[in-house]
């Protein structure tokens, strides 16, 4: 196999601000009419100045801090000058690292696993600009296009990694692992729709870089590299040149190809800001930061570990959905038994989520609160309900909302430890299944084939053990 | 009485309250003015006059009812173009912007209105405020009230030559290398360029961000400081604006050390040299010292501005590719792949000149060349400005080196032209204060002074000028009527 050199330009919009990076319009855009969530600042108009987001400040040193990266006592905002009908200003506030002054995080890295850590060369915050629509047939045909400036002035982080990937596996991983930082740090939640923007460069056996823009999502980027990593390997192969160029990635053909525009030839002409002078942070801020970072992914797991005695690998399933492990610590606050929670979550609970509901709020949106999970465990636990009755009340409450005690008054499905209830429904059984009722006299095993026919009349309520002792001891009598 | 519209500020506010006239009389008095001067003057690109007469009735009205019409209640004021009024046209003197109405006003503009100031309209300028003037006004160029066949100056000529001519009772311009101050010079009023930060920049049409400020243009000392006080003041909408304290009119004098700036000096015509030594005499006559100092990095001055002033310019001008806002174009010539050149072919010919100098010094090995270079010697400048008030209370000068000229006389020749402005960048260089005090004439053509003050010290730019202006006490209309 050949050497591939893979590096990464992702784009995280900071999705937790509760307003753009430069103006007051609401920083999430999404769902609204296009062109409504705009001012005068974010369109650019003439005279218009722009005016920091603090938060977003202390949101990308947050991220730098969680990448391993330097941040330094004061920044500068440039301006990166290139024409767009996207970008109100036509040129874009963003940093930019020359002549002693550095954006808000660089030098970093990230560990991987235990043996692989990627460097990160540098964290920029900057502004998001509009998005360009066409019309069906593109603007081939239509030789128009619409402009929504909902998104234009978003803060948006940028996290730029050295050349450290040597194959798309690790790619994923590293992706994987940033989106749970970043969920974890309340950065960005990178479950709605373009929040996370992926640029990638690919090099193979000391050639020359191909960088491929306009993925779109994180699962994209194994695909578009697996391609570009086959495509480069036989142009290779058959002694072709690779140039260095910027494809794009095609979302419908699953295809990078080449982009018309030069872009690599662009001169964007970094200046300072102007607008924004220079800004000190300051040691105080830095250090509150550090003070105040939320808790890591791996900090958080090895807490579950110790603390609630949860396994490795069920620590891990909760963790990798930070929704979910702040679902089950909110249900401990309600019931204290981690390890039967946590249990009950990754299977009955998961299994009922569809991986394509795997969108934002999914639990938010959910009817199923932490006091229904609470009450449904203790009541297992207490012995009252079967697992099977469990799961069911469950679907119940997905459906209602209703609580399980509520559930289970209505629908009667305690278990039924009266033996003359369970008799009846034994002598039931014994009667419609009478060649089972032989085979189980002779063969112990298919005893358990009885029990489930009893589980099934009863609709799952009968206690199994009151149950199993009532058909041992009627398999004993002579007439049975 | 005078005729109404030859009040200065302060003496219209008190008579309006005082009930000697109303503001619709006053009012009606300077539009007729305007009405008489205008189609020589051409001061104006939009005017409002109806709008501004019932804001008159409105002021008339509140005088009626309780009292309380604003400090600065009645006044007519006239506003470059380059500043946005909401729901007025706001061009800049540009094609680009032919028909873009601001929905927003300038923070300067809010603060004017709750003073209850009356806007008559928006006044000529060199587009996007780029010349010395107006003559690159993509409309027409503005004459000199003093003399018809002369500039008024730039690029605020407009603002220079309404005041002069009793068009609006002040104006407010914008200096990005001299742009208040040389149409004050050339058209015998009062110009105060601020403290860079003193004014909120919020609502100016950007030339080069990091060096222009707002500032008033009046017909007395004390007219200027009403407006600047009102206009003052740290902005939330603008990250370089700083709070400042209240300015006030001294009727005694401070013993000032002053210094004129000997380079200025020596590269004059002589009738502005003999000018500003007479009224340096009158300096000491006032009771203040003077000195003759030079200024060593002064020759850097000039290339300095004009390398960083073009940079931002490229920069700031960028926006305008009449996508959403600008002129109005069929749509039938839209061509997507050439639409950017195709639209910028609005711009006039010393706004390509300016962009394409600041696209050139910005691009890729040229940046430290040439603009990192321009920063450094801007930092240069600042700091040997900065010693020398340590030792000066003021530094003084000839606002501009040269009598107004005739028409074409320079426009041929960009260079000659941007050499007009070496005395006026020191200041925004420097983000000090500066004004320009008229101090006399020669052949019927004014000349003025400029002082110099430390960062935030306009207090003795205005202590000092208010007694040069009472000690030289020159005529202050043109003859028009």
């Amino acid at each position: 196999m050949s050497q591939v050199r893979i590096g990464l330009e992702i784009h995280a919009q900071i999705t937790e601000l509760e307003s753009k990076l430069f103006c007051s319009c609401r920083g999430n855009y999404r769902d609204q009419r296009p062109n409504t969530n705009i001012c005068e600042t974010c369109c650019g108009l003439p005279g218009t100045l722009p005016i920091i987001n603090k938060k977003a400040l202390e949101y990308s040193a947050m991220t730098s801090i969680a990448l391993g990266c330097n941040v330094p006592d004061k920044i500068m905002f440039y301006r990166k000058n290139y024409f767009y009908p996207d970008l109100p200003k036509n040129f874009q506030i963003t940093q930019y690292n020359v002549y002693g002054f550095s954006s808000i995080g660089i030098e970093g890295s990230f560990e991987l696993d235990d043996s692989r850590k990627i460097r990160i060369s540098r964290i920029q915050l900057e502004e998001d600009p509009g998005r360009i629509a066409y019309l069906e047939g593109g603007m081939n045909v239509r030789n128009s296009a619409l402009i929504d400036y909902n998104r234009a002035g978003v803060a948006l982080i940028e996290i730029v990694t050295e050349p450290d990937f040597t194959n798309p596996k690790e790619v994923r991983l590293f992706l994987n692992k940033l989106s749970l930082t970043l969920e974890h740090l309340a950065v960005c939640d990178t479950l709605l729709e373009g929040s996370v923007r992926c640029d990638v460069n690919v090099s193979m056996n000391g050639g020359n870089k191909v960088e491929i823009k306009n993925i779109n999502s994180f699962k994209e980027v194994e695909r578009a590299i697996n391609y570009e990593i086959t495509r480069q390997t036989n142009m290779y192969n058959r002694g072709i040149k690779i140039e260095p160029e910027t494809r794009h990635w095609d979302d419908k053909k699953k295809i990078t190809f080449t982009s018309r525009s030069k872009e690599a030839e662009h001169d964007y002409r970094y200046f300072p800001e102007p607008d924004i002078p220079m800004i000190v942070l300051g040691d105080k801020f830095i250090s509150n930061i550090r003070d105040h970072m939320p808790e890591l992914p791996n900090q958080r797991s090895d807490r579950f570990v110790s603390r609630y005695k949860l396994s490795g690998h069920a620590s891990n399933i909760l963790i990798n959905d930070k929704k979910l492990a702040d679902f089950f610590e909110s249900i401990l606050k309600l019931y204290f038994s981690p390890v039967e929670i946590a249990n009950f979550l990754i299977t009955d609970f998961k299994s009922m989520i569809a991986d394509d509901a795997e969108s934002a709020g999914y639990l938010k949106n959910m009817k199923v609160k932490p006091e229904h999970i609470a009450e449904l465990v203790k009541m297992i636990e207490a012995d009252e309900i079967s697992r099977i009755t469990a799961k069911d009340i469950l679907i119940k409450i997905f459906e209602s909302g209703m609580l399980p005690s509520e559930i289970v008054k209505d629908s009667n499905s305690l278990k039924i430890a009266d033996e003359k209830i369970l008799m009846d429904a034994v002598e039931s059984v014994f009667n419609t299944e009478k060649s089972a009722v032989e085979d189980a006299k002779a063969n112990h095993e298919a005893i358990n084939y009885l029990l489930g026919k009893v589980m099934k009349y009863t609709s799952g309520r009968a206690d199994p053990k009151i149950a199993m002792r009532l058909i041992n001891n009627k398999l004993k009598k002579p007439n049975a | 009485m005078s005729d109404l519209h030859d009040l200065q500020a302060f003496e219209v506010v008190e008579g309006i309250k005082k009930g000697l006239f109303s503001a619709e009389e006053y009012v009606s008095s300077v539009i007729k003015t305007v009405e008489q001067v205008e189609s020589r003057l051409h001061s104006f690109i939009t005017l409002d006059t109806d709008k501004a007469l019932s804001c008159a009735k409105l002021i008339d009205g509140k005088l009626k009812e309780n009292g309380d019409i604003g400090q600065l209640g009645g006044v007519v004021v006239g506003i470059k173009d380059n500043i946005s009024t909401k729901g007025i046209r706001t061009t800049c003197a540009s094609k680009m912007l032919e028909s873009y109405v601001p929905s927003y006003d300038a923070t300067v503009i809010e603060r004017l209105k709750q003073s209850g100031a009356i806007i008559l309209g928006k006044l000529n300028l060199d587009e996007f405020g780029m010349g010395s003037t107006t003559e690159y006004s993509s409309y027409y160029p503005t004459h000199n009230p003093w003399n018809l066949d002369y500039v008024p100056g730039g690029s605020s000529g407009g603002s220079g030559a309404a005041v002069a001519a009793g068009e609006c009772t002040v104006s407010l311009g914008s200096d990005t290398g001299g742009s208040i101050r040389c149409p004050a010079s050339f058209c015998s009023v009062v110009g105060l360029k601020p403290t860079y930060g003193r004014v909120s920049r919020y609502g100016l049409i950007s030339y080069a961000n990091s060096l222009e400020q707002i500032g008033p243009i009046c017909r007395s000392v004390k007219d200027v400081v009403m407006i600047i006080n009102i206009i003052s003041g740290k902005d939330n909408k603008d990250n370089t604006s700083m709070s400042s304290s209240p300015i006030t009119i001294n009727n005694k004098l401070e013993k000032f050390e002053i210094a004129i700036i000997k380079d200025l000096i020596d590269g004059s015509d002589e009738e502005v040299k003999r000018t500003i030594y007479s009224a340096s005499e009158k300096f000491s006559e006032i009771g203040c010292t003077v000195d003759e100092i030079s200024i060593k990095n002064l020759n850097y001055a000039l290339p300095s501005y004009y390398t960083l002033a073009s940079a931002e310019a490229s920069s700031n001008l960028a926006r305008y590719d009449n996508i959403r806002y600008g002129f109005n174009l069929p749509i039938e010539e839209y061509k997507w792949d050439t639409y950017f050149s195709d639209v910028r072919k609005n711009f006039g010919e010393e706004v390509k000149r300016r962009i394409l100098i600041g696209s050139y010094v910005l691009s890729s090995g040229y940046y430290s060349k040439y603009y990192l270079k321009a920063r450094g010697l801007r930092s240069l400048l600042r700091m040997e400005l900065l010693k020398l008030f340590k030792k000066y209370d003021l530094l003084i000068g000839p606002t501009m080196p040269i009598l107004p000229f005739k028409f074409g006389e320079k426009i041929d020749d960009p260079i000659k032209m941007y050499l007009v402005d070496i005395n006026t960048v020191i200041a925004n260089l420097a983000g000090i204060p500066a004004i320009s005090l008229p101090v006399g004439f020669s052949n019927g053509l004014p000349i003025g002074l400029q002082i110099m003050a430390a960062p935030f010290e306009e207090q003795k730019l205005i202590d000092v000028s208010h007694a040069l202006e009472q000690a030289i006490n020159i005529q202050k209309r043109p003859k028009l009527e």
